[in-house]
């Protein structure tokens, strides 16, 4: 196990705290940039979506994993950057320019919830960000003049320097990566500066926070702001992956797998955001494996095993007729938030977390380390 | 004038609707201070037990009625024991997750049993309408506002005159000192979980003839019941109901008066500017906090 000597703040706000990182993430980074060369199209295209959820993700937790504020409306956010993109489109904007432009015009629309959250707590916050959700997808569903109504928006192949970028070409991935790094990078930067330090204050007390002279309300508003900025750039970059976009597109479905993204990724790094986007992106494939592969290679195992051949091809059709079953997805769906709940509140990145320290304190190791502490509930209506 | 009137009562009957299935979370809401997403999935669940009873296997209605109930009160019992009792006491976010959760679990688990078509039961009050002058009020209606008015009275004084209503609201006060005056909390919270599902399978079964039943109606009327019970205060029970006539009354006339696509986020709009003015609700209690 290697020991950390730190001897002033600097070393301890460290980006990359040892050599170690350095190599891991530069051998992840290579494995990346070479990615579109070595995989199939289906799965760059997963990847791509992998980037996008992933940069939402980081937005949702500067929000709700640092600063402590619940949102089930970032579809809403999604929806502002990509139809803004689509919008200045029509128009013959360069790329770079409606791309800041869906992130300003989101963000500043995210510093207006921000506003009206700041009376709201828990609960009703939730359901004020819900309720806005649904405002802003009746909104685009009626502005027939902007948006296109229900029929929904095409959205041109991207421009970038005078080069088309395909949807499907490793330059639209190498950008989505782009995006997703400089986002992480930038929101590991404000976490550890002074604005970070306030949000983490405010997600751990709020009185204590006002009493460290912490100026809350601002904090908010600019935490919404930061997080509603974010998602608009992915929207962007979502409307230009699915070149079609329509108000049924962001639903409050949606925002749910945003939060499930932080929820099983882990809400105490930013590692959780790009674990929990891997996760829920890669349940599509996996169920199309289950459906497809998943019966013969059980079948092939049970007769290994010695199990006769007319009852492997019924252990075989019965996994099939299973595999296929409509709605097979959102049982799924919620088995894994309530597992997650209630056995890893930490989340993907809790897990590894463990794992690493499990062989680093090698027969040492006690589970106690990561216990929760339990508390019983006393009102809020008395907070 | 007439219109008025109509509307008025149309969204009434409605507001009951959301009423009833607000009642369930401001139960659990009460008890436990957790808010149960899969309330409206639990309705649902109540309406397709009933068709079970009464359309598949042939039973009288009312006794098709209370075998749902009890079965829902049974299956409230065993979502509390497996999914909510283990993370009690751990910060709300994570329950609100975990209801989520098993609100996509039954959805999906529903629609593979009962299938994706909308099924109906018969009932006494299918059809029929009562007329008072021009007005017309249709039976399946009345229903709902009945029941509302029943349920909503039994559950008031269940909560303020018996001695297990007493036992609920100290839990849900401070659990703790509820445990220390020789209160089972555990059990406590087990049957507010029935109790709410028991409700919940009422409301179903009320709204099989309005709705009708398929997979996705819980998500659908849940989602609207919710801002009548924010709207309420979440923590009382005539609030929910007012909360939810509100909603109702609020849907139908923008429906009536105003352009179309206003009937759907009317309420949401209300319900934001409610949360401004009064972040408690209508009828939310205000304690200063203290640190």
């Amino acid at each position: 196990m290697r020991f950390l000597f730190k001897t002033d703040y600097e070393d301890d706000i460290r980006l990359f705290p040892h050599s170690g990182y350095v190599i891991s993430y530069g051998v992840l980074f290579a494995l990346l940039l070479i990615a579109p060369y070595a995989l199939s199209s289906y799965l760059m295209s997963q990847l791509v979506f992998v980037c996008i959820y992933a940069t939402v993700g980081v937005g949702l937790l500067i929000l709700t994993g640092f600063t402590g504020q619940a949102s089930l409306g970032h579809a809403a956010f999604l929806a502002v950057g990509a139809y803004t993109a689509a919008y200045l489109q029509q128009f013959n904007v360069p790329f770079p320019l409606y791309f800041l432009a869906a992130g300003l015009l989101t963000g500043l629309i995210g510093a207006l919830v921000g506003f009206p959250a700041l009376r709201l707590q828990g609960i009703y916050l939730v359901i004020a960000t819900i309720s806005f959700a649904f405002i802003v997808e009746e909104i685009l569903a009626r502005w027939e003049s902007v948006t296109h109504g229900n029929e929904g928006m095409r959205v041109k192949m991207l421009y970038l320097f005078g080069s088309a970028v395909p949807r499907d070409s490793p330059a639209f991935y190498f950008l989505c990566l782009a995006v997703l790094v400089l986002t992480i990078v930038g929101a590991l930067n404000l976490l550890r500066s002074p604005t970070g330090r306030a949000f983490v204050a405010i997600r751990d007390s709020e009185t204590a926070a006002r009493s460290m002279g912490i100026n809350v309300s601002l904090y908010k508003v600019k935490s919404f702001a930061i997080s509603a900025a974010i998602t608009g750039f992915a929207g962007c970059l979502f409307a230009h992956k699915l070149s079609f976009i329509s108000p049924e597109m962001f639903t409050l479905q949606l925002s749910i797998e945003f939060i499930i993204v932080i929820l099983i990724g882990g809400t105490l790094s930013l590692h959780g955001a790009v674990l929990g986007a891997i996760f829920i992106v890669m349940i599509d494939p996996f169920l199309t494996y289950l459906k497809d592969d998943m019966p013969g290679v059980i079948a092939a195992i049970s007769t290994t095993f010695g199990i006769s051949k007319e009852r492997a091809a019924h252990i075989q059709d019965n996994i099939a007729a299973f595999a296929s079953l409509n709605g097979l997805k959102g049982a799924i769906y919620g088995v894994i938030i309530i597992v997650f709940v209630l056995f890893e509140p930490l989340g993907l990145y809790g897990r590894w977390l463990k794992i690493k320290l499990f062989f680093q304190l090698f027969p040492l190791y006690k589970r106690a380390t990561f216990k929760r502490q339990k508390i019983y509930v006393k009102s809020e209506r008395n907070r | 004038m007439l219109d008025f009137v109509q509307q008025l009562v149309s969204g009434i009957a409605l507001g009951c609707v959301y009423g009833l299935i607000a009642l369930g979370f401001v139960l659990v809401y009460k008890a436990t201070e957790v808010v149960n997403f899969a309330q409206g999935d639990l309705m649902m669940l109540g309406g397709f037990f009933a068709f079970t009873f009464i359309g598949m296997l042939g039973l009288n209605y009312w006794i098709g009625f209370a075998g749902a109930v009890a079965a829902m009160a049974l299956f409230g019992m065993l979502a509390e024991r497996l999914v909510v009792r283990p993370i009690l006491g751990y910060p709300q976010f994570s329950i609100i997750m975990a209801t989520i959760g098993l609100g996509y679990f039954l959805r999906s688990v529903a629609g593979m049993i009962w299938g994706t078509d909308d099924l109906k039961i018969d009932t006494p009050f299918s059809q029929g309408v009562v007329r008072v002058g021009s007005l017309v009020l249709a039976y399946d209606k009345l229903s709902v506002i009945a029941a509302t008015i029943i349920l909503c009275t039994l559950l008031y004084l269940f909560f303020n005159k018996t001695m297990l209503g007493t036992a609920i609201r100290a839990s849900s006060e401070n659990m703790l000192a509820a445990y220390y005056m020789g209160i089972p909390v555990k059990r406590v919270v087990s049957i507010v979980w029935a109790i709410s599902a028991a409700v919940a399978a009422c409301a179903g079964v009320l709204l099989a003839p309005i709705t009708f039943i398929h997979s996705n109606v819980g998500l659908v009327l849940g989602l609207k019941a919710f801002p009548a019970a924010v709207l309420g205060g979440f923590g009382s029970i005539p609030g929910a109901v007012v909360g939810g006539v509100l909603i109702g009354v609020i849907e139908s006339m923008a429906g009536f008066y105003l352009p179309e696509g206003w009937k759907d986020v009317a309420p949401y709009i209300v319900l934001l500017a409610v949360l401004l003015l009064k972040p408690e609700g209508l009828f939310g209690l205000h304690i200063r906090k203290k640190v």
